[in-house]
């Protein structure tokens, strides 16, 4: 699976003209296999079979993905799709993803549909490239396809086994030249179409399985180029400069402070601010000493105190609501009434590196090396921050650090190549760390506030359940317009400013039942380090810490069990068997708040149920807390998750995702919030914005995988961060008898609730 | 002002010219073209950039140039090769643990310092020798299993 090895040789020229000396460069070539080929490749369009796989002379398979793994092994699901569909074995298997020259815009990694919609398009590209390829084989031997049978790639004559034929000898080195039907959407939705038949999940082998990831041993080894290690001849070395205060602008810049740097240059286009060197040593310096003159401008924030306050006053930007019943009718008439209100603070990508790109713009065409997971949205973004034609960009991606959303990393790749513009040289950008956190889209701070009506034996009538919040689109969650970038805002481009939030997905049957979202404005439009967009499952642990903590509440008041109470109000037997299957794992003891409390001095312990959906995955988790009553401090020993997302490819993968998730999610529930005040973010580290540590990760992670073949492969990448927070809040609760009702679950707040 | 040091990287010798307050990790980067060492922080936080002087775990951003000079400086690379893999290295295979991977350099190198020095040590001894480690991934859990692995191999 060396993909180097099928580099053409012109290619390696050219490589070495223009001194691009890494190996992530060579894999991305990998798209070249049939670069021997006598014909031309055709356009890379979706209609053309070609855009999807290639078969190299010797049998190797290259699949050509458009969106890209974050090292969860989407790339693996998908190479096992493809393998089990075109009956080869997943050695033969080579994926290239995530390059505007080889790829088709799938998306980018988005919203867990990686495998869902990214998965089921390569599922029919390999099912026709099979149908193909049988027909091939049916007219060679005189046969009707149906006689043929295909196994590791070799089709032969089912009563004749002298007759065969290999993929390769069929088409190796050789495009197919042969179109394929698709649904004309770019991006998530795009769905191909074939009259192939595909596999009945009855038949497989090689899905289901659980064969081992591409890219581990590269990571392990440190063979493997992230992002930041691409470099390219003559390439300089880039530092962006932020301001003091959010939302000053340059007044004057001082080139002279930086005089005796070698080689350290200025970069100066309005707002946008940076400096290049030759050395990146040189160019932190630069951008440390540069002596700037901002505005003065008013404080742009409130004081984060308030920051709650401000969201429940703020003027509605834009609100949305499902209703179904008659909600004030039954609150009229309920024996009783409970009501609670939640907070979600915002909450940073900290990705684990700050963003880092490589740009390189020359007169005839540019080149990003990117680690953004939606390389083709950045090519566009790109090109019209630069105003040139979006043909004219190729965008790389190259495995950066994990990026679960709308990080840094695409910002990064807009100020690259800015620079690269300015100062005509390849242009290499990494952010400090300050900017890593201080300076990411944010996840949005919100207020949840849940209502319910219940008749005198403790019947729910009625739910009304509210979220009031930044939007997640504030800043897009693509980087297809520069206005959704920090360069391109800062350079003066507009974003579209989108304002969205999110509904609970969850299924229960109550009759009346009212879902509403209200958004309300940025506390400071444009180039903000407060702007909020996307970061894993947007919105779904904020609003699902309420509306899950709140199904407790009522639970609770009503003297049931939480389980129980669950599942009276489930219908869906997907559902109910996620709540079944935690409870047993975990082995559940049910009965009222309390039921399951433990002391050891000033240690109690409890367990709390949550579940959800996401996109038709369902998840529940029951979480196991032990809390110091006297200072607050939580551990959360044990996690177990019932995961359900209809089809599994790759057990081992999906297992590791869910438990990443687990330990992601714990650090967002417990620990993770943006500090700011009056004029800046003042979460700029490790130490400002704390993390989960792991001496205060699970002990025991129990994972109980629920198959559902005759279901479509609904999505993991997401799903289990949604009600982890509720789960360990609901603990918390049987725990201490008190609520927490304000995220993240920290000794701070849980003192602030219990003392 | 620059000044000229020898560096002895996995048991190579190379001369550099270098601000003596540079960083070891730019010049490893940089200068000498080595990946391995992540920048992560730049402040000893999060332990992307460890590599070993003199056999410590050493966070490379924070330490100059001139202090490593004239020392034996150990990366990722230097510790295992797929031929000839250290065993947290074979561990972290079987196991299957980084996701992105950017921060595993340093949970390797900080574990093989730590298991030089500490045979058959206990799940809390391996969570404290570890901690301050950043995982953004959230494999903490898939790197205990792979620490505890190799700790059995090298006992």
């Amino acid at each position: 699976m060396n993909a180097e090895t099928n580099l053409s040789l012109s290619r390696r020229a050219l490589l070495q003209s223009t001194g691009a000396l890494v190996v992530s460069f060579s894999l991305a070539e990998a798209g070249e296999v049939l670069a021997a080929a006598a014909d031309k490749k055709p356009p890379l369009v979706p209609t053309e079979l070609d855009s999807w796989l290639a078969v190299s002379k010797d049998g190797m398979v290259t699949i050509y993905f458009g969106k890209m793994d974050g090292g969860q092994g989407t790339d693996l699901a998908i190479a096992q799709i493809v393998a089990e569909e075109l009956d080869v074995p997943m050695k033969s298997v080579t994926v290239v993803q995530g390059d505007t020259l080889w790829t088709v815009n799938q998306g980018g990694a988005s919203g867990s549909t990686g495998v869902r919609f990214g998965g089921a398009a390569l599922r029919v590209a390999a099912a026709e490239a099979r149908r193909v390829l049988v027909n091939k084989a049916a007219e060679k031997f005189g046969v009707g396809a149906d006689q043929l049978k295909v196994a590791d790639g070799v089709i032969s004559v089912a009563n004749d086994a002298t007759k065969k034929v290999s993929y390769a000898e069929l088409i190796g080195g050789q495009y197919f030249h042969s179109e394929i039907g698709w649904n004309k959407q770019y991006g998530n939705p795009l769905a191909l179409t074939s009259p192939a038949k595909v596999k009945s999940p009855s038949e497989y082998k090689i899905v289901g399985q659980s064969p081992k990831r591409f890219d581990v041993e590269g990571k392990v080894f440190g063979t493997k180029p992230w992002v930041s290690d691409i470099k390219v001849d003559g390439m300089l070395h880039g530092r962006m400069i932020r301001p003091p205060i959010a939302g000053a602008s340059v007044v004057a810049v001082d080139e002279s402070s930086i005089a005796g740097i070698p080689g350290a240059k200025v970069v100066r286009k309005g707002d946008f601010l940076g400096v290049v060197a030759p050395k990146e040593w040189d160019a932190i310096k630069a951008s440390r000493d540069l002596k700037v003159t901002w505005s003065q401008v008013a404080d742009p924030f409130p004081d984060m105190a308030q920051l709650y306050d401000h969201i429940r006053k703020a003027p509605v930007t834009k609100s949305d609501k499902q209703e179904k019943g008659n909600i004030e009718a039954q609150f009229a008439k309920a024996a009783k009434i409970i009501e609670a209100e939640y907070e979600w603070p915002f909450q940073s990508h900290a990705s684990m590196g700050p963003g880092c790109a490589v740009a390189d713009v020359r007169a005839d065409g540019v080149t990003v090396w990117t680690g953004t997971q939606k390389p083709h949205f950045a090519a566009q973004g790109v090109a019209g921050v630069l105003g040139v034609p979006v043909e004219k960009v190729r965008a790389i991606w190259v495995t950066g650090p994990g990026s679960y959303g709308r990080n840094d990393a695409g910002d990064v790749t807009v100020d690259a190549a800015v620079l690269s513009q300015a100062v005509g040289k390849p242009v290499r950008v990494q952010y400090m760390r300050y900017e890593g956190h201080g300076w990411d889209p944010k996840a949005p701070a919100s207020v949840h506030k849940g209502r319910a009506a219940l008749d005198a034996q403790g019947n729910v009538l009625a739910i009304d359940f509210n979220s009031k919040g930044f939007s997640r689109l504030e800043t897009n969650s693509t980087e297809s317009d520069p206005g959704d970038t920090l360069g391109g805002m800062l350079l003066g481009h507009k974003g579209a400013r989108t304002a969205a939030f999110n509904l609970p997905e969850n299924m229960y049957t109550f009759e009346n039942k009212r879902l509403s979202w209200e958004t309300i404005a940025a506390l400071l439009p444009g180039a903000s380090p407060l702007r909020t967009s996307h970061m894993r499952d947007p919105l779904g642990p904020q609003i699902t810490f309420a509306s899950e903590s709140f199904i407790d509440e009522v639970a609770y008041a009503v003297g049931a069990d939480p389980v129980e109470f669950r599942l009276k109000y489930l219908t869906e037997p997907r559902d109910i068997a996620a709540i079944k299957a935690v409870a047993e794992k975990a082995g559940w003891k049910p009965g009222k708040a309390g039921a399951r409390r433990t002391r050891r001095g000033d240690i109690v312990t409890g367990r709390g149920i949550a579940y959800t959906q996401r996109g038709n995955t369902i998840v529940a988790i029951v979480a196991d807390v032990e809390v110091n009553e006297r200072t607050g401090e939580l551990r959360v020993p044990r996690v177990t998750v019932a995961h359900d997302c209809g089809l599994i490819i790759n057990p081992d993968a999906l297992r590791r995702v869910v438990e990443g998730n687990v330990v992601q999610g714990l650090s967002r529930s417990i620990y993770e919030e943006v500090q700011f005040d009056r004029q800046q973010v003042k979460s700029v580290d490790w130490l400002t914005y704390r993390i989960v540590d792991i001496t205060e990760a699970p002990t025991q992670i129990d994972v109980v995988l629920l198959n559902h073949p005759e279901s479509i492969p609904t999505g993991a990448g997401e799903a289990t961060m949604r009600p982890l927070a509720a789960a360990i809040g609901n603990a918390i609760f049987e725990a201490t008898g008190t609520r927490v009702r304000r995220a993240p679950l920290n000794p701070q707040h849980i003192k602030a609730s219990t003392v | 002002m620059a000044e000229r040091f020898t560096l002895r990287v996995n048991g190579q010798t190379h001369t550099i010219e270098a601000d003596p307050e540079m960083p070891l990790l730019y010049a490893l980067r940089d200068d000498l073209g080595m990946s391995n060492p992540h920048f992560g922080c730049g402040l000893s936080q999060c332990g992307a950039c460890t590599v070993h002087v003199d056999g410590v775990a050493t966070r490379s951003c924070v330490t100059p140039v001139s202090k490593a000079a004239g020392h034996d400086v150990v990366t990722l690379q230097g510790l295992g090769t797929p031929e000839k893999p250290h065993p947290l290295q074979t561990a972290y295979v079987e196991e299957q643990v980084p996701q992105c991977g950017y921060c595993i350099n340093g949970w390797i190198m900080t574990a093989a310092a730590f298991l030089n020095t500490h045979k058959k040590p206990t799940d809390a001894q391996i969570r404290e020798a570890l901690t301050g480690l950043k995982c953004r991934c959230g494999t903490h859990t898939a790197i205990l299993r792979a620490v505890k692995r190799a700790a059995e191999k090298m006992a």
